[in-house]
């Protein structure tokens, strides 16, 4: 029998949290990537406009998805950084900006 | 239908409207009253449905009139957003963060502030963005008068009259909602709302057509696609150049327009809903889009030649009979109109009165002040002021919009007009994207690029959108101005036949970015630019609450109020007691009863020299002016307040460096003291010693003198007597010998007979000279005599007495049954160092530091020979040749180190 294998990073949470971040940034730059992909395709005209179309759509609700998917831990993240720096730092006085 | 239905429809719509924003406004108030945050108006699903604003007329109508012509075009407008949104976290979130954290009421603000609060920035980018914005404007009236128009084919109608009213109504409308009350944080609850609402009037307005004209026109999706692909046109072929430059455009304009930046950051209540805005508003723009290709497509089929495309969402349906829809239809596009101007009017009359006529007004109340004739600030003034300037900025904002309707003759289409919006707001960029990612971005690189960026524009693609001979001559667009070739608006640097657009959004953004970057790299920046810059670009690393020294506004606290807070300051420095007593004494002093003066300047000068004495002065005029005088704590000031903190932090380290000196001194003094009562001690117990020492024999010879005075003695017995007398004196003698000799060697005052001989000789005579003691004993020697070869040149004599010494001790004192004598020699460059080893039980560590003191014996077993003084003048040789004797512990006996050089310089002795 093996012995359960320990687990190569201790703070596995910590260290999700700063890939899910880095997918966030890389999404929009694959994102713009795929949309210019129709201008190559423009050159040879293989595809139609109504196909190009089917394309574009398919692939902004594919981005949609993988932004909602992602904006659940990253509001997390969000939250547990705000609350930090409000522990952080005094309440700000209310005060009136012209 | 008429305009007899169509007026009341947009009347009665307005109204709703109207109804929905004083609801809002209401309960937001009373849950604010309650404590309570309002929840759903500033809920995920409200923000992004504000977000909406995005989606204009332009959308509504123009995006198919749009497709119509140039196919998927269209979607560039909606795909650089959403790559915006999908990457928030790259900036949306760094934009947000810094909004709220700065308190910022606009991107001219936000742009201003990061460049060292300078105003001539929030100028430059509040001209560009009223100029950037009268065609947008311009744009939405024109939809609205050709909506009115689609349905009055037969009536007569001036469209420039219609439009002017419909401008008139719409800056009614914002002035009632935008500028109902001074909100510090520039957040307007009520219309807001009322943007959410009509963010859904327009989705399920524009939903409605489509999904009629998918499933009620054509039969499904698929036939429908094959009805797109046979209405396909040449010209709808994607051209590379501007399908990447409009994507790249539209991705910028949603960060810098005035309106977006207004509900993305200003009225962003909450930095996690941006997390859902991330992909619910991408899904927005996605339904509005979904549709738009497949009415074109149905529109270009099934209506005549030569019909406008940007009305086929109205058209349509009202062609073939669906009044309903139609009417949808209009109020859809109408809802799309209104909202983009209502928060486009707002988000500039904020600028103009922020950047332009209450800095003018501050400017000349100051000078009639100095004049002495008006007070210099007054606040319940300053309130309607702001509001009368946004009311102003409001109608003048759509005059302009209005202006350019008429003067470009409202006719062209609707998403040309708006891309030349989009361009001009998009010479924000680079200040923008320098004030949050680069430290070195500065003020005059700032302006420089903005001022560049938007001539370059205006020259490039506003002025010639009038077209040829209105603004820009006819000439001047096909020849260049004085006949300049390389300076034709469209052909600038010769560089020709790109698209105009492409063209301008090149050169504008391209000299702006130069002009930036040159800027920022040739000037200094003012060090109130410096906390800015580190403000913005590290608000990360600084606490959320944290209040950034020019955060602060000025203050519109009634003089009351502020006496509170000066109190209230002046207790946390001076006291509560002090504090207060000096306060009811001011207001004595001023005639009134209570603790709170008027703030007048005799009273703060007090103040400023009673807070000066604990805080001083820099910081004391600093806080009572952040009361007070409610300006800006100048750099000046903070750099008053630095020196004199620095100055304090000096004193206090010098204060620290004297306690420490005196601290050092005390220790010095009392170990000197401790030192002295040594002495005294070892002097007292000098004397006892000594006395004891000459006690004894003297008493010995006087008894025994005493007996030989007798007459009974025999003669036997005198010879006995007389040699214990003998010998008593010549200890005696020897004790006083050695007190003498001690007492020279202290002195220093000993003549030293330097000579030349073997080290080893000197041992050997040693030994030989200590046999005589104890010379029962037989001691095994253990040497290395080659070691021993070393010519000394010192006081051979005194050196000798104290190896006699040393030895002597060992043969006295060694407890040892087979006693052993160790001698080592080493030399260590020009020291002898030879160590006397036995293998005795040694000394014990307590009594190591006593042997080399005068009289210092430890036992009394061992009396037997000297008074005690061997091992003191043995140490007192040794100084005075140049060397030391040192007891060696830890050798397994007791140990002698005797350490001397080997030639005695008569001058190092001199020093000595």
């Amino acid at each position: 029998m093996k012995p359960p294998r320990a687990p190569l990073f201790l703070q596995r949470e910590t260290y999700r949290r700063r890939r899910i971040m880095d997918a966030a940034r890389i999404l929009p730059v694959v994102g713009f990537v795929l949309i210019l992909l129709p201008v190559l395709w423009t050159r040879g005209r293989a595809l139609s406009t109504a196909a190009e179309a089917v394309y574009l759509f398919v692939l902004w609700l594919v981005l949609v998805l993988a932004a909602a998917a992602l904006s659940r831990p990253l509001r997390a993240a969000l939250k547990r950084d705000a609350e930090a720096a409000e522990r952080r730092a005094s309440p700000a006085p209310d005060e009136g900006a012209p | 239908m008429t305009l007899n239905i169509l007026v009341p429809a947009a009347l009665a719509y307005v109204i709703f409207l109207f109804t929905i924003a004083s609801l809002a406004e209401r309960r937001a108030e009373a849950l604010r009253a309650s404590g309570r945050q309002a929840r759903f108006l500033r809920s995920p699903l409200v923000y992004t449905l504000s977000l909406s604003v995005y989606c204009t007329a332009w959308t509504f109508y123009g995006a198919v009139g749009y497709a119509a012509r140039s196919g998927l075009e269209f979607m560039t407008i909606y795909l650089g957003p959403t790559l915006v949104f999908v990457g928030w976290w790259w900036l949306l979130r760094k934009l947000v963060r810094i909004g709220k954290a700065q308190r910022v009421t606009s991107i001219a603000d936000l742009i201003s502030s990061r460049y060292g609060k300078s105003n001539a920035v929030g100028v430059i980018v509040t001209v560009i963005a009223v100029i950037a914005t009268t065609p947008y404007i311009a744009l939405q009236l024109q939809s609205i008068a050709l909506s009115f128009g689609a349905f009055t084919a037969g009536e007569t109608l001036a469209p420039q009259q219609l439009a002017m009213w419909v401008a008139v109504g719409l800056a009614l409308f914002t002035i009632l909602f935008g500028t109902r009350n001074l909100d510090s944080n520039e957040q307007h609850h009520g219309v807001v709302t009322a943007i959410a609402v009509e963010a859904v009037v327009k989705l399920v307005a524009l939903l409605a057509v489509g999904i009629w004209v998918v499933w009620g026109l054509a039969e499904g999706p698929t036939d429908m696609l094959a009805r797109i692909a046979q209405a396909e046109r040449p010209e709808w072929a994607i051209e590379p150049g501007r399908w990447m430059g409009l994507t790249f455009l539209a991705g910028v304009a949603i960060l810098t327009l005035p309106r977006m930046f207004q509900v993305m950051v200003v009225e962003n209540a909450d930095e996690s809903h941006l997390a859902v805005a991330s992909w619910a508003f991408p899904l927005y723009l996605m339904a509005m889009s979904l549709f738009v290709l497949p009415i074109a497509a149905a529109g270009l089929m099934l209506l005549p030649e030569g019909s406008n495309p940007d009305l086929f969402v109205l058209t349509l349906p009202h062609a073939l009979g669906q009044n309903g829809l139609a009417m949808l239809a209009f109020l859809g596009g109408f809802s799309a109109a209104t909202s983009m101007v209502i928060i486009a009017a707002i988000a500039l009359a904020t600028m103009v009165s922020n950047h332009i006529v209450v800095p003018m007004w501050l400017a000349s109340r100051q000078r009639a002040a100095d004049r002495g004739l008006a007070p210099a600030r007054d606040a319940s003034d300053m309130r309607g002021l702001v509001l009368n300037a946004r009311r102003l900025s409001i109608g003048v904002i759509l005059g302009l919009g209005y202006l350019y309707f008429a003067i470009s003759g409202g006719s062209r289409a609707l998403a040309a007009i708006g891309l030349i919006s989009f361009a001009g707001m998009a010479q924000v960029l680079p200040a923008l994207i320098g004030a949050l990612y680069w430290r070195g971005a500065s003020r005059i690189g700032a302006a420089a690029g903005l001022v560049v960026g938007g001539l370059a524009w205006l020259y490039t693609l506003f002025l010639p959108s009038f077209g040829p001979g209105v603004i820009l001559g006819a000439e001047l667009m096909a020849e260049g101005p004085l006949g300049i070739g390389w300076l034709r608006p469209h052909a600038l640097f010769g560089v020709e036949g790109l698209d105009p657009l492409l063209h301008a959004l090149f050169w504008s953004l391209a000299l702006n970015a130069t002009a930036f970057i040159t800027g920022s790299l040739l000037s200094f920046p003012s060090p109130v630019e410096r906390v800015q810059s580190a403000q913005f670009v590290n608000v990360y690393d600084i606490g959320q609450g944290d209040e950034s020294p020019g955060a602060r506004g000025w203050s519109r606290e009634a003089a009351e109020n502020e006496a509170e807070d000066l109190l209230a300051m002046s207790q946390r420095i001076l006291g509560a007691a002090e504090a207060q007593s000096f306060f009811e004494a001011q207001t004595r002093g001023q005639g009134k009863a209570g603790f709170l003066p008027d703030p007048t300047p005799d009273f703060l000068d007090k103040l400023e020299r009673e807070l000066a004495g604990s805080v001083g002065a820099a910081t004391a005029h600093a806080m009572i002016a952040q009361i007070v005088g409610g300006r800006l704590v100048t750099v000046d000031d903070l750099m008053a307040v630095a020196s004199e903190t620095a100055m304090i932090m000096e004193h206090s380290a010098q204060l620290e460096a004297k306690s420490e000196e005196l601290a050092r001194t005390a220790r010095q003094l009392r170990e000197a003291n401790e030192l002295l009562q040594k002495l005294s001690v070892q002097k007292d117990s000098f004397l006892s010693q000594i006395s004891h020492e000459l006690r004894t024999p003297m008493t010995s010879i006087r008894a025994f003198s005493e007996i030989l005075m007798d007459d009974e003695v025999t003669g036997d017995e005198i010879t006995r007597y007389a040699r214990i007398i003998h010998d008593e004196s010549i200890r005696l003698t020897r004790l006083l010998d050695d007190l003498l000799d001690l007492s020279v060697l202290e002195n220093g005052q000993v003549n030293l007979d330097i000579q030349r001989a073997l080290l080893g000789d000197l041992i050997d005579r040693a030994l030989m000279a200590s046999n005589s003691v104890l010379p029962h004993r037989h001691f095994t020697l253990r040497r290395q005599s080659a070691d021993e070869e070393i010519a000394l040149s010192t006081d051979i004599g005194r050196l000798t007495q104290v190896f006699i010494n040393v030895v002597s001790n060992a043969r006295k004192y060694c407890d040892a049954t087979a006693p052993e004598l160790r001698i080592a020699v080493r030399q260590r460059g020009g020291k002898v160092v030879v160590d006397f080893i036995d293998n005795g039980s040694g000394i014990p560590k307590k009594s190591q530091m006593l042997i080399f003191e005068k009289f210092a014996r430890l036992t009394d077993t061992h009396q037997a020979g000297g008074a005690g003084l061997g091992l003191a003048i043995c140490r007192e040789i040794m100084h005075n040749l140049g060397g030391d004797i040192a007891y060696l512990p830890g050798q397994g006996g007791a140990a002698f180190r005797v350490s001397f050089p080997a030639r005695l310089e008569a001058r190092a002795r001199a020093a000595e």
